[in-house]
């Protein structure tokens, strides 16, 4: 079914972008652009959401091209439920950017670029163009270099300079890979691809080719032993900058690692073993990195790390439980992982360091704030019946059924340091008597109420998203379930890109 | 570093270069050409025009901020893509007037993609080479 309502959140970003470079250095205008632009976008991924839910898979074939010559969009439920998670996690970040950072970085086009990169990421989520794929992929890339810049402190420079290194690495892996799958079968789209792919005689070539996208993508997911540069430079820009990297940027290679591993190269033995043993690897490192950091930003950068393995497993078991443990999980850690780093945000605000050793007595101070971020910090645990909860019993059960031990082993080690890390951070940050009194720099309580309240109200919205998606773990499991047999079972795909034929 | 020679010859080149620029722009249809090549060419002659009488005097022909450039260029490209969408057709699809129009040519909406795009590129060569040239 061809529908032009697919490119509505890409086009809803770049406008909103265009019209704040018209009211360039107007910072206040901006600001209001910015949450305008976001709650329309929100409404837009709503009905774009609930169309593909009731309807089926939507396509829109650009600049009126027949698939597979011209470049298609299509959205089917994981990218529409992306595209959704990818909006309500936007609308909080502009709401906490509009009182969270200086007027300095707003100055040099902080909500134009945010708004581009949320642009490359809807665009990357609907496309069914692989070089278009690779195109937002740059957009997105792009944007968060200017992001991660802006600033332009010492510190920022040292992180951006890791970062670009490692991304345009990533980039170049991609691109290779796209070359050569263009050599072998003379297609781009994916649906075509699918299906081109295995008339292809040469399979150790393809195998080949599926290493060069399982490195482009490991990096920008940040897997072992290609995560260093997300620590390092994750910790450096303002909060809101990292909570929109945090929650979305890596999550972006786990969408186009399930989109190529279920279209186009359809996991053998040796890339399911090799995906596994990455997945208990970067699991582990994350934990390791995890345990000995005390700055709460670097702690949860690299609970990032810890926690992408768990996705990865999933994809490397390749089942639809595995799927759908791999998908639940998506869907909880994007808003968790970006409410984390607004957290992180927040609490630099309430005591001007993210120190935890300089931290303490936010129970004491702050009561009702604290109980807000408990919730948060529980479901990233995953104490039943919150959120993070429900995906790891479908990774554990298929971890059994296929006799995967090891994942096994990392589950249990990686979800055991979480519980620790945070349970540590809880007593240092909340608990603990702070060391001196007098060293406390709290910018929070002179800020007027609707400061207060615009700081309070996106870890509000994604917390509350986040007790939705515990409580309600039946309706998220029917969503995954619907994406999971999609990704296994493409035809309905394939169907819907390229007609009947 | 002021040279007569340079002025003189400025003074001449700056015109025939933006016209050819243009050139390039209505050329890239079906030739080699386009946008983004225009655009460059134009940036480059207010360049020269800077090498030859200063920073402040191409600023000051300029009259507005190249930064400006920018969202208008951005704007003219992304309407011209969501243009066909009145017309019930999927974004980008290509239309084109019935009757050519005189020295132009035929008129469609692929003209204005690349007009923005021309636009955006002199906005941000501009933009780069001008914060770099006042940083001295």
């Amino acid at each position: 079914m061809i529908d032009n309502h697919i490119l509505a959140p890409i086009f809803i970003q770049l406008f909103v972008a265009i019209i704040q470079l018209i009211f360039w250095r107007k910072t206040i205008t901006q600001r209001y652009l910015s949450i305008g632009g976001s709650i329309i976008g929100l409404l837009v991924a709503i009905r774009l959401f609930s169309r593909v839910y009731e309807g089926g898979i939507l396509t829109m074939n650009a600049a009126n091209w027949d698939a597979p010559f011209g470049i298609v969009f299509v959205a089917d439920t994981l990218s529409v439920t992306l595209v959704l998670l990818t909006s309500i996690a936007a609308l909080s970040v502009s709401l906490f950017s509009s009182v969270g950072l200086s007027r300095q970085r707003m100055l040099y086009g902080y909500f134009p670029i945010f708004h581009f990169l949320i642009m490359g990421l809807n665009g990357a989520f609907l496309t069914g163009d692989i070089f278009n794929l690779y195109v937002f992929f740059e957009v997105i890339i792009i944007s968060s270099f200017v992001l991660m810049t802006l600033g332009g402190r010492k510190a920022q420079v040292e992180g951006a300079v890791k970062y670009m290194a490692m991304n345009i690495l990533a980039s170049t892996f991609f691109l290779t890979g796209i070359g050569i799958l263009y050599g072998l079968t003379g297609s781009l789209n994916m649906a075509d691809l699918s299906l081109k792919i295995q008339e292809v005689q040469n399979k150790s070539l393809i195998g080949i080719t599926s290493c060069f996208f399982i490195v482009g993508f490991g990096i920008k997911s940040a897997v072992f032993p290609l995560y260093y540069w997300l620590p390092s430079s994750y910790h450096t820009p303002p909060s809101a900058v990292a909570a929109t990297f945090g929650g979305l940027l890596t999550k972006v290679g786990i969408y186009a690692m399930l989109r190529v591993f279920s279209l186009i190269f359809i996991p053998d033995d040796f890339t399911r073993n090799l995906l596994l043993t990455i997945a208990v690897f970067t699991i582990i490192t994350g934990a390791m990195g995890a345990l000995i950091k005390t700055n709460i930003r670097r702690l949860f950068s690299y609970l990032i790390v810890c926690h992408i393995g768990f996705m990865i497993g999933g994809i490397g078991m390749f089942t639809k439980v595995a799927l759908m443990g791999t998908i639940f999980y998506l869907i909880h850690d994007i808003i968790v992982k970006t409410n984390l780093f607004l957290i992180a945000g927040l609490i630099r605000q309430l005591r001007g360091s993210m120190d935890m050793k300089k931290l303490g007595g936010l129970y004491r101070d702050y009561p009702k704030i604290t109980l807000l971020i408990a919730i948060v910090l529980f479901s990233l645990v995953g104490i039943p019946p919150l959120s993070g909860f429900w995906p790891k019993i479908y990774l554990f059960q298929e971890a059994f059924t296929q006799e995967q031990y090891f994942y096994v082993f990392g589950l249990i080690v990686g979800s055991f340091v979480t519980l620790y890390v945070i349970a540590k951070m809880w007593s240092e940050v909340f608990w603990k008597q702070p060391d001196n009194e007098q060293d406390i720099d709290d910018r929070f309580e002179p800020m007027p109420l609707y400061r207060k309240i615009l700081m309070v109200l996106p870890i509000g919205i994604l917390a509350l998203t986040t007790l939705y998606i515990g409580l309600n773990a039946e309706t998220i499991v029917h969503v995954a379930d619907r994406i999971s047999t999609q990704l296994i079972d493409t035809s309905a795909y394939v169907q819907a890109v390229l007609g009947t034929k | 570093m002021k040279s007569a020679i340079l002025q003189t010859a400025t003074r001449y080149l700056l015109p025939i270069l933006l016209l050819f620029s243009v050139f390039l722009l209505l050329r890239g249809h079906y030739y080699p050409g386009g946008g983004f090549v225009g655009g460059l060419v134009a940036s480059i002659a207010f360049v020269l025009h800077s090498f030859a009488n200063g920073t402040k005097a191409t600023m000051k022909i300029l009259r507005y901020k190249p930064l400006s450039l920018i969202p208008i260029g951005l704007g003219t490209a992304a309407c011209s893509v969501i243009f066909p969408l009145a017309f019930g057709l999927p974004a980008m699809t290509g239309l084109w007037l019935e009757e050519p129009i005189p020295v132009i040519g035929m008129i469609g909406t692929a003209i204005f993609f690349d007009l923005g795009v021309y636009l955006v590129v002199i906005g941000v060569v501009l933009t780069i080479l001008f914060t770099i040239a006042l940083e001295e």
